[in-house]
């Protein structure tokens, strides 16, 4: 166990560039190095990593390993997997840090699986115990009606996947030093038995769901696709983007990329308005961030209530258009 | 096509927040009273995807469930959706496992079982919701594994598997045997039909014990459990909600426009 030590963060790298998350996990990276007076370094995979190895050390790393191969342009969990373990099985890091991405939902429980580590996923804190020195990681558990907090006493590497934006971007340093060490070995292509045949990106009309300033999300009251409509023009009214709780999703009124929730998006709009929504915990943990929550309901016990702002106990099919209507109104005015 | 599905069984995660109570000190969760467990939504979806694999290549399905012997339910459940045969692996070294206990045992469980072409996980429990035991299983079989797919199907010897991405999807191609964890985007379950359910009520759910599946108390010694749960917790977390009325929802609703234009 002794001969574990350092934090290792997993990066990404989004077209040319440091992911956001990656600098997040930076940021977090750092800070839980620093309380444990140890390193902090990041892997980078890919055949484009250029400058990027300078980028992570003005971030905050202090090494750099730099895994350059064409099967590592785009995310393959079998060579993912592959490189991290055997990086991991030579730096013997203490500590390992992942998105909660695509990608790392994948590798964290894979690579776990593969080192015999101990990992919690989609975390929303991370600390370092100070006197065990041991990661304590937070996470939500049954549907987020509860916070669970999860160590690992031996198993190494203590792993974590951070759920996006719930810490600040590491602050960028370009005086800082650090070391850009390339990793040695080869993929070995006959380990790699599954094939990405394509990857298709679905274009939303109008503005992304994690980006907008106002969001409307309808539930399973809305009750038809014809409804579906009103909670569209709400959101188009606004300038903002749908969002969609899973059985809105399951019905096929929405598309699966708009269910926001624990198992969805996460997002913090300026405004959220949840539209005949009940308000499960696994709904709203996505939605908590946001800073102004209103619930439409015509169910005055609904927990939507208990996180709201403002509401409206009512029949949505009556308030809806007359909200819009007088947004409109005003908006234009 | 010969399909192995883990599903879980699970507090019923649909019961109200108010209605949620934990016991702090031993870091687990009160089951209200009366409200009987259920299988767990996404490994539901699993039964789901493996039934529509039958439906197209025939083969069976077995299902097993870690957990007490009241798994037999979820397993039950599982047979009258189309399921064919299940076990409950019930043994008390099998209780409070951490995600790699429970992939050991499940792992010995198949191996017991053999001959399968798919194993199918759901993408995470419902209730502690670790997302990992599908892909640490697959390691300890030794075969690839896709995750959070949302349709599968077999072609020529081969798996194709549309997984969700947060802007999309990729579609997967992996060979036989593989694990696939599968995610709600699949759909919804079918409804067990007159016949089904008479099917499983029938049927006799054999439950293994740690030594019928060749488990070794080694690899279940709680003491080095590779994660361990320190603390459980439920955020208190209320906001004043200032209601809007009018004398028509329609007034109510207007004079929300009027709140919430000084926000926009
Ligand atoms: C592990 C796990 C993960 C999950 N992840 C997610 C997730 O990411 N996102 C998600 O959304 N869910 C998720 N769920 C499901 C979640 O638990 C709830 O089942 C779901 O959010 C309920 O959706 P709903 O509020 O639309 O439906 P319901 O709970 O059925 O609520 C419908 C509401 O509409 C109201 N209503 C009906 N008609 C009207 C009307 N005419 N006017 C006004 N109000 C009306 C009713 O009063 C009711 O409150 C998850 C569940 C589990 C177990
Ligand atoms: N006790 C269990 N019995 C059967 N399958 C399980 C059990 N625990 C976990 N699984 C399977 O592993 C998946 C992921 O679980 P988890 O990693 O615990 O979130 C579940 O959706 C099930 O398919």
């Amino acid at each position: 166990m002794d001969t574990h030590k350092g934090v290792l963060v997993c990066g990404e790298i989004a077209e040319g560039k440091l992911a956001p998350m990656t600098i997040e996990l930076l940021g977090v990276g750092r800070k839980l190095a620093n309380e444990l007076g140890e390193d902090l370094s990041t892997l980078l995979m890919g055949s484009k990593t250029g400058g990027l190895g300078q980028e992570a050390i003005a971030y905050g790393a202090d090494k750099v390993y730099m895994a350059e191969d064409g099967l590592l342009d785009n995310y393959n969990s079998d060579a993912y997997t592959q490189v991290t373990a055997d990086l991991c099985r030579k730096v013997f890091p203490s500590i390992m840090l992942l998105g909660h991405t695509d990608v790392g939902c994948d590798l964290a429980p894979r690579l776990n699986g593969r080192l015999g580590g101990g990992l919690a996923m989609d975390c929303m804190a991370l600390s370092v115990d100070p006197t065990t020195k041991l990661l304590v990681s937070t996470r939500l558990v049954f549907g987020g009606n509860a916070h669970a907090t999860v160590i690992s006493k031996s198993a190494r590497p203590q792993m974590a996947t951070l759920r996006p934006k719930t810490v600040p971007p590491a602050e960028r340093n370009d005086s800082r030093q650090g070391q850009v060490i390339p990793v040695e070995g080869k993929i070995d292509p006959s380990a790699l038995k599954i094939r990405v045949v394509e990857r298709i990106k679905e274009e939303v009309e109008g503005v992304k769901l994690e980006d907008a300033e106002f969001v409307v999300t309808g539930g399973r009251g809305i009750g038809s696709a014809q409804n579906w409509g009103m909670v569209r023009e709400l959101a188009r009214v606004l300038g903002g983007a749908v969002g969609a709780t899973r059985p809105a999703c399951d019905e096929g009124w929405a598309a699966v990329t708009l269910q926001v929730g624990q198992s969805g998006k996460v997002v913090s709009p300026k405004l959220y308005i949840a539209v005949a929504l009940s308000g499960a915990m696994s709904h709203i943990s996505g939605c908590l961030g946001s800073k102004c929550i209103v619930a439409i309901n015509k169910d005055k016990e609904a927990n939507i209530f208990n996180v709201a702002h403002f509401g409206i106990v009512g029949d949505y099919k009556e308030v809806l258009p007359a909200l819009t209507a007088k947004l409109k109104e005003l908006k234009s005015a | 096509m010969n399909t192995i599905v883990c599903v879980k069984q699970v507090l019923d995660p649909e019961i109200p927040p108010a209605k949620f109570k934990i016991d702090a000190e031993a870091k687990q969760v009160i089951p209200p009273p009366g409200v009987p467990p259920v299988i767990s939504v996404y490994d539901e979806r699993a039964v789901e995807a493996a039934c529509r694999l039958k439906d197209k290549h025939k083969g069976k399905i077995t299902v097993i469930s870690m957990g007490s012997a009241k798994a037999s339910d979820v397993i039950k459940h599982a047979i009258s959706m189309g399921a064919d045969d299940g076990f409950v692996l019930q043994d008390e070294a099998f209780e409070n496992l951490d995600s790699f206990g429970t992939a050991y045992v499940l792992g010995k469980a198949i191996q017991k079982i053999g001959g399968y072409d798919l194993v199918l996980c759901g993408r995470q429990a419902a209730d502690w919701g670790a997302g990992q035991v599908g892909s640490i299983l697959a390691e300890i079989l030794g075969i690839p594994v896709v995750t959070l797919a949302f349709a599968i199907e077999a072609v020529d010897k081969k798996l194709r598997v549309k997984r969700v991405l947060n802007d999309g999807y990729e579609v997967l191609e992996a060979p036989m045997p593989s694990l696939i964890t599968v995610s709600s985007e699949i759909g919804l379950p079918r409804l067990p039909g007159g016949m089904g359910l008479m099917l499983a009520r029938k049927k006799q759910i054999p439950v293994w014990k740690a030594k019928d599946i060749g488990a070794e108390s080694s690899q279940l010694d709680k003491a080095k459990a590779h994660t361990e749960v320190t603390s459980l917790s439920v955020p208190t977390r209320k906001t004043e909600c200032e209601l809007i009325t009018g004398g028509t929802p329609g007034e109510a609703g207007v004079n929300l426009a009027l709140k919430l234009i000084k926000l926009i």
